[in-house]
Formats: C-alpha cells, sequence, structure tokens
C-alpha cells in the first residue's frame, strides 16, 4: 500500500480533503459488510446464534444478515464438527461462493476434528480441503471470541494489497477459486485430503522410528 | 396482431386431461438440506412432490454423526461425560443427568438429597430455556424474521449466566458427576435461580400474548402435521410431542426419578396433536417447570453435593447391563450401558436418542401438506442433530 | 410387574416352543433381561405387546452389542429390545436375541411390524454393526453414506489411516503416525537434543 506524508494528509484534512490509498477505501468497504453464510453444523453453531442475537450483537461488526444461499455470502463459518459425510457439501458450498470469499473454522472441531478426532466418519479439520483464514479454538468458542475472530478477519482484509506481486488469491487468475470435492470412498473419503491445500504438518525434528526404538 | 398457432406450439399449449380428469403432470424430487436456512443442523429430507403437495419424504441424517458411542468404549466412565454434554447440545445437564442416573442404576449408588434438588433445579431451567428456544426457532422458520428467537434467547442468556457460574460453562456444562453433581450451589446462585424463576412468568405472558392468539400462527398450524395418538405410542414417540397427541406418559411421573415424587406438577396433554398443540404443550410445561423450580428452591436442604464414597479415580463397575432414562425436554432420553469383567470402561454405550425416534414419522405426518408446512413440522419435531446422529 | 422368573413362565406357556433364558443384570440395576432364540422372538414379542397383563406397546431402545469370541466361546451380536407400556405404566421388559458374527449368517427377525419405533433404531444397528432384519421394510444404513462397506461399531474394526501428526503421540498413536508419515516426532527432550545436533 502507498504511504502518504502524515504532514500533508494533515494539511489537506484542514481543508477538507481526505488523502487515501484506494486499497483502504476498497478493503473498508469490503471489511464492514461481511455477510456471512448461515452454516452452523452442531453445537457451536449454537454460540454462532447467540454472538448473532441481541446480547452479543455480530450485526455492530458489519454482519448483518446471515445469508441462506452460498451465493450472496462473503464469509462461511465453519462451526462445528465437519464430519467425512458432510465434507463434500462443505466444499461444494465453498466452490459456489463468489469470490471474495473466507473461512473462518470455529471450534475446536472444525479445526482438526476437535473431542472426536478418533471417529471413523469425523473429518480432521476442515482445511483438509478448503484454505481458511482465521481459526477459532474453543469447545464452543464464546460469542466473544467469535467476534475477536471477526475483528482479526477484518484486520487481515485491511491489510490486502491490490499491488501486483502482493495480491490475494482471488485476484491472481491462476489460483483456483474452486477446490476438488472429495467423493464417498469405500472406508473413507478419496482423496483423504487435498494435497493443493493441506499437507500433514512434518516434523521438523525428523527422528526416525529405527533410532527411536535404539534409544 | 395475434399469431396464429403453429403445430408445435399447439401441443405446447394444450393441456392434456390425465385419468382422473385433471392435468397430467409429473412429480418432482427436491432434496432439503443439508445446508438449509431453518436453523436445525444437517439434516436432509428427500422430498417427492407434486406441484407443492408432498407426496413422499425420506429423512437422510448421519452428516454429524461423531460416533460418540465409539469413543466411549476407550475411555473410563467419568471420561464420557463431557461427550454427554455434546450430544442435545441445548441442554446439556439434561443429557448428564441420563448418563448420570444409568451408572447409578447399574452401580447402586445413592446420591443425596441436596444434590438430587440441584439436579432438578438444573434440569428444569434447562427446560425452559429449551422450550423457549424451540419456538423461537418454530417461529423463524414460520417467517417470523427474528423476534421471537431473539425474545427467546435474552431469557436463555440468563439462565446460561447462571449455569456459567455454577458450572465453568455456558453449555457445555459437565456439571454432573456420579453420586451428585460437580460444586455445590452457593447463596448468591441460589438467590440468582429464584430470580430467573420469578421473573420468567412475565416473559412467558408476553411470549403468549404475541403468539398463542396470533392469526397467521393459527391459520399456519392449526390442522398441519397432525401426529394419532395410536401412531404416536407404537412410533415410540416421547415427550411434548406425544403429549401433544393425547398420549399421558411422563417419565418424571412414572419412573419418578430423583426427587421428583415430591413435586406438585401437571403433565399438559394436547388433543389433534398438529403443530399448534405441540407449540401450546410447551409453554404450558415451562408454566409447570416453573412450578416445580418455585418448590425446589424452596425446599431446597443443606447437605453434601455428592455421595462420598464414589472414587473419581479407577471407578469400577461390577458386569452387567442396564437401562437409564429421563425425561429430556425432547422426549424420553435413555443410556443403555453394558459393564464387562473388567469394569473400568463401558463396554457397551448406547444412547437412545428421543430426537433420532421422534424422526420416524416425519413422513406420516408430512403427507399431503405442503413443502413449506414440511419446515414448520420439522421445526415442531424439535430435533438436535447432536441427538440424531451422535 | 411381576418377577422375572413368573414372566418367563408367562411367556413360554404364550409361545409354544420359545427356549427363553433369565440373564441376570448387576445386583443393583434389578434389570434382568430374557434371551430369546432367534425362531420365536417375533412371537414372543408379539406376546408381551399383545396380552392384556402386560400390554408392551411403546419399544423403547433397540440396541446392537458385539461380543467377540472369548477362549472357546464363539462370540455374537446381540440385539437388545426394551419394552415399556404406556397404557399399564409398567416396565421395562428386556428381550435379547443372538445372532453369529460372521456377516452372511448374522440375521434376526425384525420388530418393526410391531412396533414402528424400531425402525430406524434396526437401522443403525445394521449400518453400525452388520446384522440383518429380516421382514424390516427398508434396510439400508442410516448414519454412515451408502458407498460404505465396513461395519464401524464392531470391535475388530479398523479404521482408515487418515492421520495425522500429533503434537505428543505415544503407545498406539506413535506407532500409527510413523506408518503413516515415515518418521516421527522425538516423545522426549534427550531425543529433540539429538535431533537437532544433526
Amino acid at each position: 500500500m502507498p504511504i502518504i506524508d502524515e504532514g500533508l494528509k494533515s494539511e489537506l484534512q484542514k481543508h477538507g480533503i481526505f488523502v487515501l490509498p484506494i486499497e483502504q477505501l476498497y478493503n473498508w468497504g469490503r471489511k464492514s459488510s461481511i455477510w456471512p453464510l448461515q452454516f452452523g453444523l452442531a453445537c457451536c453453531a449454537i454460540e454462532m446464534i447467540a454472538s448473532a442475537a441481541s446480547r452479543y450483537d455480530l450485526a455492530r461488526f458489519g454482519a448483518e444478515v446471515f445469508r441462506a444461499t452460498p451465493r450472496q455470502a462473503d464469509l462461511m463459518i465453519v462451526a462445528g464438527t465437519v464430519t467425512k459425510k458432510m465434507a463434500p457439501q462443505v466444499v461444494r458450498l465453498y466452490n459456489q461462493m463468489p469470490e471474495p470469499k473466507y473461512c473462518i473454522a470455529m471450534g475446536a472441531c472444525a479445526i482438526s476434528g476437535g473431542p472426536f478426532k478418533d471417529g471413523y466418519n469425523v473429518l480432521k479439520g476442515i482445511d483438509r480441503y478448503i484454505p481458511v483464514d482465521v481459526h477459532i479454538p474453543g469447545c464452543p468458542p464464546r460469542p466473544e471470541a467469535l467476534i475477536h475472530a471477526i475483528m482479526t478477519l477484518q484486520r487481515k482484509i485491511a491489510a490486502q494489497d491490490l499491488e501486483k506481486g502482493r495480491r490475494p488469491r482471488w485476484y491472481d487468475k491462476d489460483a483456483p477459486s474452486e477446490f476438488a470435492i472429495p467423493s464417498y470412498g469405500d472406508h473413507d473419503l478419496e482423496p483423504p485430503a487435498n494435497a493443493e491445500v493441506w499437507q500433514p504438518p512434518r516434523n521438523y525434528r525428523d527422528v526416525t522410528l529405527e533410532e527411536v526404538k535404539k534409544s | 396482431m395475434i399469431q396464429p398457432l403453429t403445430e408445435s406450439s399447439e401441443k405446447r399449449f394444450t393441456l392434456t386431461p390425465g385419468p382422473d380428469g385433471l392435468i397430467e403432470t409429473q412429480t418432482l424430487e427436491v432434496s432439503i438440506g443439508p445446508q438449509h436456512p431453518s436453523t436445525h443442523g444437517v439434516f436432509r429430507m428427500d422430498c417427492v412432490l407434486d406441484g407443492e403437495t408432498v407426496v413422499a419424504l425420506k429423512p437422510v441424517m448421519g452428516y454429524l454423526h461423531r460416533n460418540h458411542e465409539q469413543l466411549a468404549e476407550r475411555m473410563a466412565w467419568l471420561g464420557s461425560m463431557p461427550y454427554t454434554d455434546r450430544l442435545d447440545y441445548f441442554n446439556s445437564m439434561t443429557n448428564n443427568w441420563a448418563y448420570a442416573l444409568a451408572v447409578e442404576k447399574l452401580a447402586g449408588i445413592k446420591v443425596p438429597e441436596r444434590a438430587e434438588y440441584i439436579r432438578v433445579i438444573m434440569a428444569e431451567l434447562s427446560r425452559l430455556q429449551n422450550h423457549a428456544s424451540v419456538i423461537g426457532f418454530m417461529l423463524q422458520d414460520l417467517g417470523a424474521w427474528g423476534t421471537p428467537l431473539l425474545y427467546a434467547f435474552r431469557e436463555r442468556e440468563r439462565i446460561l449466566d447462571l449455569f456459567e457460574a455454577a458450572s465453568g460453562s455456558r453449555m457445555m456444562c459437565n456439571y454432573f458427576r456420579f453420586g451428585g453433581v460437580r460444586v455445590d450451589l452457593n447463596d448468591a446462585m441460589v438467590a440468582a435461580a429464584r430470580d430467573i424463576t420469578a421473573k420468567f412468568p412475565r416473559f412467558l405472558d408476553e411470549f403468549e400474548k404475541l403468539l398463542t392468539s396470533n392469526e397467521v400462527l393459527l391459520a399456519r398450524c392449526q390442522k398441519i402435521g397432525i401426529l394419532p395418538k395410536e401412531l404416536a405410542i407404537n412410533a415410540s414417540i416421547s415427550g411434548p410431542m406425544a403429549r401433544a397427541s393425547g398420549v399421558d406418559y411422563d417419565i418424571r411421573k412414572v419412573d419418578k426419578y430423583g426427587v421428583y415424587g415430591k413435586f406438585d406438577f401437571r403433565v399438559p396433554l394436547g388433543d389433534i396433536g398438529d403443530v399448534y398443540d405441540r407449540y401450546y404443550i410447551r409453554v404450558l410445561e415451562m408454566r409447570q417447570s416453573i412450578k416445580i423450580l418455585e418448590q425446589a428452591l424452596r425446599d431446597i436442604p443443606q447437605g453434601p453435593h455428592i455421595a462420598p464414597e464414589v472414587k473419581l479415580r479407577n471407578f469400577k463397575i461390577p458386569p452387567g447391563d442396564g437401562y437409564g432414562r429421563v425425561e429430556a425436554p425432547k422426549g424420553e432420553l435413555g443410556f443403555y450401558l453394558v459393564s464387562d469383567e473388567t469394569g473400568k470402561t463401558p463396554y457397551r454405550y448406547h444412547v437412545r436418542p428421543p430426537s433420532f425416534i421422534n424422526l420416524t414419522i416425519l413422513e406420516d405426518m408430512c403427507l399431503g401438506h405442503k413443502v413449506a408446512d414440511v419446515v414448520i413440522i420439522l421445526g415442531s419435531v424439535d430435533i438436535v442433530l447432536g441427538e440424531v446422529d451422535r | 410387574m411381576e418377577a422375572i422368573e413368573k414372566i418367563k413362565e408367562i411367556a413360554a406357556q404364550g409361545v409354544a416352543g420359545a427356549q427363553i433364558e433369565i440373564i441376570n443384570s448387576t445386583p443393583a440395576a434389578q434389570q434382568p433381561a430374557l434371551l430369546v432364540d432367534r425362531e420365536h422372538v417375533y412371537a414372543v414379542a408379539k406376546f408381551f405387546k399383545e396380552d392384556p397383563r402386560f400390554q408392551m406397546d411403546f419399544c423403547s431402545c433397540v440396541t446392537g452389542v458385539d461380543y467377540l469370541p472369548k477362549g472357546d466361546k464363539p462370540g455374537f451380536i446381540e440385539v437388545v429390545y426394551h419394552l415399556y407400556s404406556v397404557a399399564q405404566k409398567h416396565g421395562p421388559i428386556v428381550l435379547k436375541v443372538r445372532a453369529p458374527r460372521e456377516l452372511e449368517q448374522c440375521h434376526v427377525p425384525s420388530l418393526t411390524p410391531l412396533w414402528r419405533g424400531c425402525e430406524f433404531q434396526e437401522r443403525e444397528a445394521f449400518d453400525l454393526y452388520g446384522v440383518k432384519f429380516d421382514g424390516h421394510p427398508d434396510l439400508r444404513r442410516i448414519l454412515m453414506w451408502d458407498e460404505f462397506t465396513d461395519h464401524p461399531m464392531r470391535k475388530d474394526y479398523a479404521p482408515p489411516a487418515d492421520y495425522e501428526w500429533e503434537p505428543t503421540p505415544h503407545d498406539e498413536t506413535l506407532q500409527r503416525a510413523a506408518e503413516m508419515h515415515g518418521v516421527i516426532p522425538p516423545t522426549s527432550m534427550a531425543e529433540l537434543e539429538k535431533a537437532k545436533k544433526k
């Protein structure tokens, strides 16, 4: 983002002229009106509804309406456990959202499978198939945590650049905006994870099994 | 100038009468869900429609199957308690109680009286916020865009504040233990409970004034989704849904578990069993819950909050199996537990979920109604997917 | 309700040829069960439903349990029915029926024609245990997707290897992580120091 001299800025402001980079204006518009997709899976959905209710009003932050259709939504809050049976539907919905789109993984289950990690039907984190922007830990995270996540996402959007080389994903013609949908296999989803989106975290301290056994 | 009909367009615009004299049409298969605007969770219904009328409906579930039962087989008995919170995630207190009851039945643990009163208070508060939220969600589906839901959530937040003070968490309370509850309620919490109970009738009056004789509610909910009494019993329907059809069965009165035998309360029954009956019976049950709460808060004795002889670590149960059930706000919630010789972990742990079984007759209730009614009927069944799929 | 021995006698008289055994539970639970053979369980259940002394019109819970073979005792899959009565407000009567574990022979008669409430629960037992219910109107998978081939709640089910790295793995988890990714993270400070030195 181009940097403007502060002195010049304040001088012009005294005359009622505001100078700001086009990205700031553009990002301000986008971050202040994020419309989430109404997509609650499990218990975290109730905290999401509670944060949209009158006590922890989420509409103050721009999430005025929760759209039922992905075509009109900007943000998908994956709230709750993603099971393998549901995973193709989640990816399909993400694909149907128009760019620019964001994804928040709310709750331990959406991040990594959570307390149900050892499940034959539990997908160990939605980031196996789609890119996630903000992760909220908790089980369930309090409504304040979800509000903090929305604010973090707003800061992330505010920092996005339009200049070549630093553009976000959706401005890059070669970057994918739709991701492969897994299919139901005999024992598991096929593929179990999307290799372009997620690699299992490799331990930088690579120690092989033989070495462990010897020690 | 009007163009004369060509032969092909004449075929298109002429309507061929079918065998019964009406227009020949095709049926349409619509899959409602698993993501849909009605906030009932990831549940799918495959409807076959003739125009707008439902001809067949098959529920598809399993989108939230988190194999809770298999996880319990690997954990100690107490280790499954936090997972029971996540079954019916609106009423974690009741789920905890059902599991604790089943284990206490199997192991023969006696619960002290103060703990029993605390359990009743928590369960009835849970029932209040569940019924209020369910009515809110059902009206959300009807198109009352948020207002009853936000009113209900306002009351729910007050009750959740008490749950948070008592157990540490708003929703996933993990408050019950075998032989009692985890921590005692101090005077401030009991006073807060009394305050909630005192203020709730006023909220209910406001709710009823807006809803019970509301034209839209009456027009859209009466004579919709009728469930006959015999079918309800045969299909193992329980809870407010069965009582709205006239089935006089409330486990609090039949089994008299806990100290429910000491309270004076009535069991409201409906006579038609349509959606309006299911709405109104929940309002009446909320009033009865307030009555129970008043009595419980008045009579709560001093004493221990947990049976002191129950071990928290190395808790073992002799081999055998048993079934314990409670009257959850959604119906009969039961746990079937099997213990083997080692006795440290459950050999088999099965949840009898009310929402899952209440869905058996969803098709029967929806046949002949319009698609818009299907959503309301589903709302009146009151399902929670955490329970349906476990 | 009468004692379990009396109930067994009445049922044995009411249904000719039925072989019924009593299985006791823990002394505290007071919930003994009646083990009925496969051929007669439908008739026994019908007897309990229609006999005016019992009128068990509410089938509350249907469960499948997997018992592995132990020593020379064969394993079996057991289906447990809990019956209650709404008309007379008594219960439960617990019926158990067993089937062999091999998939081709694992079938029991379905009680859905008697109680509609068994419909979904029997489908769940089929989905998770593989026990087929003869006479069920619509026996297909309910919780897992249709293309799934295993029966996951059986005790000898092997879960798929979609395991990701854990921060502090040990025992079985460590083994699975190693097989999955070929390397294992160190599990002690000593190993970490050694790995860093490399």
